[in-house]
């Protein structure tokens, strides 16, 4: 039993803390896991991504081998497809449809998504609205995290519990407001 | 024994912690940076031991080469380049008689992710004759840190942990074990640590004579890990480091892999690589950074009747960072089906200074400033500021090492560069500038010395900085530079037309100039905002 999980998005989108709250719910449901990240220049406004590994045996390469991925996280369309090759043939995409346009020559966003529909299963989440929604535009990463969740072979209520311990210190407000955008992104996917 | 979530790099600062740590000292450099964070956070929580960012890594040696002389345990952390401004105190030390436990932790970077080159530390630890493990994983980074200590202490030199940046960036879990006390206080003896001739000579003959134990120590290394399968004699393969782990990952189990031996330590095992070599007809060799195992084995003249594959004969990449899918390649393995799109829609995303920041306006107002200038050359530095390099600002010529703007503007200026200026940030300048400024004081060189004081080491993660704001300035006057040529502006977009008039003043000034252009890092502003407001 394993999962490889791509998780995309660009520098300061939030996919670390995504990563923080699966890291700790697979430890909590008793799964070894390791996750390669991104720190330095990168972080910049780049593109950004992190290799997830869970696994109930042990776990060899930080980086997943193309071909092997089961699933795609992006909070962004267009680096949702920057990782494709990692999928195997029957993988997944949860997406944003919302561009994060920080450079000039970004495709036109109808291109984006119709390149992203063509693979076979793909999940598109309008985040931004969602995470309004919710309470805060801020929150499309506990939106995607949401839409993805019934994908994931850790339990809703692990990722529950470390969305709580991830906004703890920024009060009761901040924690709720999350986890409704984890809650409207997991109906928006269903 | 209990478990934690730890990036790597964290795992080395626990191992170190746990084997009783009296004091670390790092200067920030992805990938390393992660190291003193954890030992900054760990430090204030229990009392007991030091964490300090010191000015440069070369500072930050020599202050554990201090601990280590009164009998403590200490560790010093750095990127790869690091080592390089570090070199002088690390390759000296390996002759001085090391009394508690020295460990030097070197994070490589190879692919350069954020980096200006990918050498490989393990040389340097040849280059010192010491001793160097290279852990594969979390478990094996906290634990080799653990023994790192100990194998320092009992041959009296210093001991490399190498690690590079897929494991300093990957999180995962390990158990810890005992917490170990420091040491007590016991000073070492002048003369092992008086590197005067008579002592050196002396010492480096010790070195070169403990080599052999060593090699010993590695051949009976419980990291070093020999497996041979009889029942295939025609593939065996070295494995380092976490070349290792992409090795195991394309076998689905242990049985199916071929004879391999994983080497973990330095110098190399070599009973241990005889009895691979000798087992089998060809040998891959899996190594991430140089070719130095598959160098050593292969020597002038290759190994008779055998065949030797690695990155030497295009197996494996030569340059760039291994995969599992290179290994994969190199192991005769089918590649994994996987999906495709047209990737013509997938337009680069490079890294970008931030909305807001203030390198921003700052080079704005120098790219304004320099137009009516053909020949003018702007030397660039080491951080967020050398991503303006790209577009849309595209306003520096190079970028090479810490410090590195200040002396390349010297240089060209007195060749006849006009204008020659330098860009260089507040920490950057600490770690590396004031030295090269005191040299164009000195011939009052007609260059501009622009110091962009963000108050902050920002691109590895908000560090903080040795001197910035007024202290700055002081330090400049000091060097000499005459203070009606130390101007400071104040990079906002409403000060533009200002600025451009300060910066074209200093450049027409036929000598030196330090213009200070001063505001705080974006990301950190934003940060005290956040606090406020809680």
């Amino acid at each position: 039993m394993k999962q490889d999980i791509i998780l995309a998005g660009v520098g300061g989108q939030g996919i670390l803390s995504i990563a923080f709250v699966i890291d700790n719910a697979a430890l909590k449901d008793g799964l070894n896991f390791k996750q390669a990240e991104v720190h330095g220049m990168a972080q910049r406004g780049g593109a950004v991504q992190s290799h997830l590994r869970l696994s109930k045996s042990h776990i060899f390469s930080d980086l997943i081998p193309k071909g092997e991925a089961e699933l795609i996280i992006s909070v962004e369309p267009l680096e949702s497809l920057r990782y494709v090759e990692y999928l195997n043939p029957d993988g997944c995409i949860v997406t944003s449809t919302n561009p994060f346009c920080n450079i000039p020559d970004y495709p036109p966003i109808e291109d984006v998504l119709v390149e992203i529909r063509s693979v076979k299963k793909a999940v598109l989440i309008d985040s931004e609205k969602l995470a309004k929604e919710a309470g805060s535009s801020r929150a499309q990463n506990m939106v995607i995290l949401g839409a993805a969740s019934k994908y994931l072979m850790v339990g809703e209520e692990s990722l529950m519990e470390f969305i709580k311990v991830l906004f703890k210190s920024r009060g009761e407000n901040i924690v709720n407001m999350n986890l409704r955008a984890f809650q409207l992104g997991k109906e928006a996917a269903s | 024994m209990t478990r934690e979530i730890l990036l790597g790099d964290e795992a080395v600062a626990l191992g170190a912690i746990h084997a009783g740590l009296s004091a670390g000292y790092s200067y920030p450099g992805t990938p390393a940076s992660e190291i003193m964070e954890y030992m900054i956070r760990a430090s204030n929580k229990e009392a007991g031991f030091k964490a300090t960012w010191c000015v440069n890594e070369k500072v930050a040696y020599e202050e554990a080469l201090g601990v280590s002389f009164a009998g403590k345990r200490t560790l010093v952390s750095m990127k790869h380049v690091g080592l390089n401004v570090a070199a002088d105190p690390f390759m000296n030390s390996a002759i001085t008689r090391i009394n508690g436990g020295l460990v030097v932790v070197v994070a490589d970077d190879p692919g350069m992710h954020s980096s200006q080159n990918e050498q490989d530390s393990r040389y340097y630890a040849h280059f010192a004759h010491v001793f160097c493990f290279e852990p594969s994983n979390h478990q094996e980074a906290y634990d080799m840190t653990r023994s790192a200590f100990d194998v320092s202490e009992r041959f009296n030199i210093p001991v490399m942990v190498r690690m590079v940046t897929r494991l300093s960036h990957s999180r995962s879990r390990i158990e810890t074990r005992e917490i170990k006390k420091e040491n007590p206080i016991c000073y070492g003896q002048g003369q092992d640590w008086t590197l005067l001739p008579m002592n050196a000579c002396r010492r480096f003959a010790h070195l070169v004579d403990a080599q052999p134990e060593f090699i010993g120590l590695s051949n009976e290394s419980p990291f070093n890990l020999l497996d041979l399968k009889d029942y295939d004699k025609s593939l065996g393969i070295i494995a380092s480091g976490i070349g290792y782990n992409y090795v195991m990952e394309n076998y689905s189990n242990q049985e199916n892999c071929p004879s391999l031996l994983k080497v973990s330590t330095y110098p190399l095992p070599e009973a241990l690589i005889a009895k691979l070599v000798n087992h089998v007809e060809t040998v891959l060799v899996v190594e991430e950074g140089y070719p130095l195992i598959e160098q050593t084995i292969k020597g002038l003249f290759g190994i008779p009747e055998k065949k030797l594959h690695g990155k030497l004969t295009g197996h494996l990449p030569r340059t760039g960072e291994l995969s599992p899918d290179a290994v994969r390649e190199a192991l005769g393995i089918k590649p994994r089906e996987h999906l495709r799109i047209d990737s013509s829609i997938l337009a680069s995303r490079p890294p970008q200074l931030c909305q807001g920041c203030p390198h921003g306006d700052t080079f704005n107002a120098l790219n304004q400033t320099l137009e009516p200038y053909s020949q003018a050359s702007v030397f660039s530095d080491i951080g967020c500021y050398t991503l303006g390099a790209l577009p849309p600002y595209k306003a520096v010529d190079s970028c090479v090492c810490m410090g590195a703007s200040v002396s390349m503007a010297k240089g060209g200026a007195e060749v006849g560069v006009f204008p020659s200026v330098a860009v260089i940030g507040d920490s950057t300048f600490a770690h590396s500038g004031i030295t090269p400024l005191l040299d164009a004081v000195a011939s009052n060189t007609n260059m501009t010395v622009v110091i962009v004081d963000n108050a902050l080491v920002a691109m590895t993660g908000g560090q903080p900085t040795f001197a910035t704001g007024e202290k700055l300035v002081q330090i400049i006057k000091g060097v000499g530079v005459p203070e009606e040529h130390i101007r400071v502006i104040v990079p906002l977009p409403k000060n533009l037309e200002k600025n451009i008039q300060v910066m074209k003043e200093e450049i027409e000034h036929n000598g030196l100039s330090v213009i200070i252009s001063l505001r705080e890092c974006i990301q950190k502003a934003k940060k005290k905002i956040k606090k406020g407001a809680k």
